[in-house]
């Protein structure tokens, strides 16, 4: 055991820890609207908006987080008409590719999770909205929405927390987040075991305060 | 299409290889993480205070813990803990790993600890009168446990199981980090050498898909046959 190593590279995996921090807060904010909008096609009677969100769904559960921002970041970058939109200030830097991609998985999972929730509410509530004489539209954003967020919150924790253990592919794109630099130190120093715990020891610490809040959260919202 | 062409002029082979070693990857780790899960799951259901810490820490930690994280602890260390190991019994000679060992051990690792949650919730919630049942028969503690309790108990697994296997498929595309020539590396290598990443990361993306998809089509035959008279 190298404490003086371990002691050392603590206040480095710190800093890093905040850009993973960002980099999950950052995609879970657009992963949420993204998420909510297709749970919202997926509910839609169209049969192509349904099956388009449904396959917005299946391919990105389908396929390893790896893999998306791979093409998101190495592959745009090919489309030579993408790179004389503004859309090459954003997809050149490797941050706002991770946080693209991270969105995009993220929401593909809300967008399943948002949509159970909405179908387990209970026909009932909806019925005495309309027979109170509100608006479908009020109806949806006053009653549908917070019962279906009350639902989804233990599923949703889940969700942040895979997708904090996600964000550490950011580290394959050259982003220095919490595993990139551990990976560095790691490689520099040879003392894996050291530098696993320091570093295992953050994620763990995170997802304890993650964990918690969504159970505080929940007791907050529960019906009773 | 002629990217994709067998033999030497395209990278069609080399995918279809990389596809199997895929496979062959999540499999492996797949029983490696059964044999963590047999080991943690007695763990984490005993009576024992220092058994359940045990089995506590080691599914908490790998599920709270990035994947990489561990693929790197693995791969760095793995080497290290074996000639280790190796030198109390008087071999000091360096030893290297393979590293389709070093893959498939670490995401083993990481897929024992969900199957392990698995199994426990299955054991769990299998009705307090099966196990009273079978003791009541006069069966030996080894029929009570594999002939009454294994069998409900995979019933109840699969569906869970498939989840965890749907995970560890997408896991294996992480271990291209250690240079293991799996789908992700080769397209990888093929991105680098043709300079068409986009057309090689989506084709493998379509490879997962398809492996994802077929998986679930025999799962859901498993599933299935274990679901017989219910």
């Amino acid at each position: 055991m190298d404490l003086e190593l371990m002691a050392n590279s603590f206040p480095k995996l710190l800093n890093a820890a905040v850009i993973t921090l960002k980099l999950l807060s950052a995609s879970l904010i657009i992963g949420l609207f993204v998420g909510l909008f297709f749970a919202i096609l997926r509910l839609n009677k169209n049969i192509f908006l349904n099956k388009f969100a449904y396959g917005y769904s299946y391919v990105f559960r389908g396929t390893p987080l790896l893999v998306q921002i791979f093409i998101i970041y190495f592959g745009l970058g090919q489309i030579e008409y993408l790179r004389s939109t503004f859309l090459w200030v954003i997809l050149k830097e490797p941050y706002w590719c991770a946080i693209i991609a991270f969105a995009l998985n993220t929401g593909a999972y809300t967008s399943e999770i948002l949509r159970s929730a909405f179908q387990t509410i209970k026909p009932g509530i909806v019925e005495a909205g309309k027979s109170l004489g509100i608006s479908n539209k009020i109806i949806f954003y006053k009653i549908q929405i917070p019962i279906a967020i009350r639902q989804s919150l233990p599923a949703y924790g889940n969700e942040i927390i895979l997708m904090m253990k996600g964000t550490s592919l950011a580290s394959t794109v050259t982003i220095m987040d919490l595993t990139g630099v551990a990976k560095y130190i790691i490689s520099t120093t040879f003392k894996p075991i050291e530098v696993f715990i320091v570093a295992g020891g953050i994620y763990l610490f995170m997802t304890f305060i993650i964990h918690n809040l969504i159970k505080f959260l929940e007791k907050k919202y529960s019906f009773n | 299409m002629e990217l994709l062409a067998f033999g030497k002029t395209g990278w069609g082979d080399e995918l279809f290889i990389a596809t199997l070693m895929t496979i062959a990857v999540s499999i492996t780790a797949m029983l490696i993480g059964f044999l963590f899960a047999l080991i943690f799951t007695p763990l984490k259901l005993s009576k024992n205070k220092l058994c359940n810490l045990i089995g506590n820490t080691y599914t908490t930690v790998i599920r709270g813990v990035p994947e990489l994280l561990v693929i790197y602890l693995l791969f760095f260390g793995g080497s290290g803990a074996v000639m280790f190991v190796a030198s109390i019994f008087g071999y000091n000679e360096y030893i290297e790993i393979n590293a389709f060992i070093t893959g498939s051990f670490a995401i083993g690792i990481i897929s024992g600890a969900y199957s392990t949650e698995v199994f426990r919730g299955a054991i769990q919630s299998i009705d307090k009168g099966q196990f009273e049942a079978a003791k009541v028969m006069g069966l030996n503690k080894f029929a009570q446990f594999y002939k009454i309790i294994l069998p409900q108990t995979l019933r109840l697994a699969i569906p869970n199981l498939s989840n965890v296997w749907q995970i560890t498929l997408k896991d294996t595309s992480l271990i291209s980090v250690t240079g293991l020539v799996e789908i992700m590396r080769q397209s990888y290598i093929a991105a680098g050498s043709t300079r068409d990443p986009l057309f090689f990361y989506s084709f493998a993306a379509v490879l997962y898909l398809m492996l994802t998809f077929l998986s679930m089509k025999i799962i859901n035959k498993l599933e299935a046959k274990y679901s017989r008279g219910y």
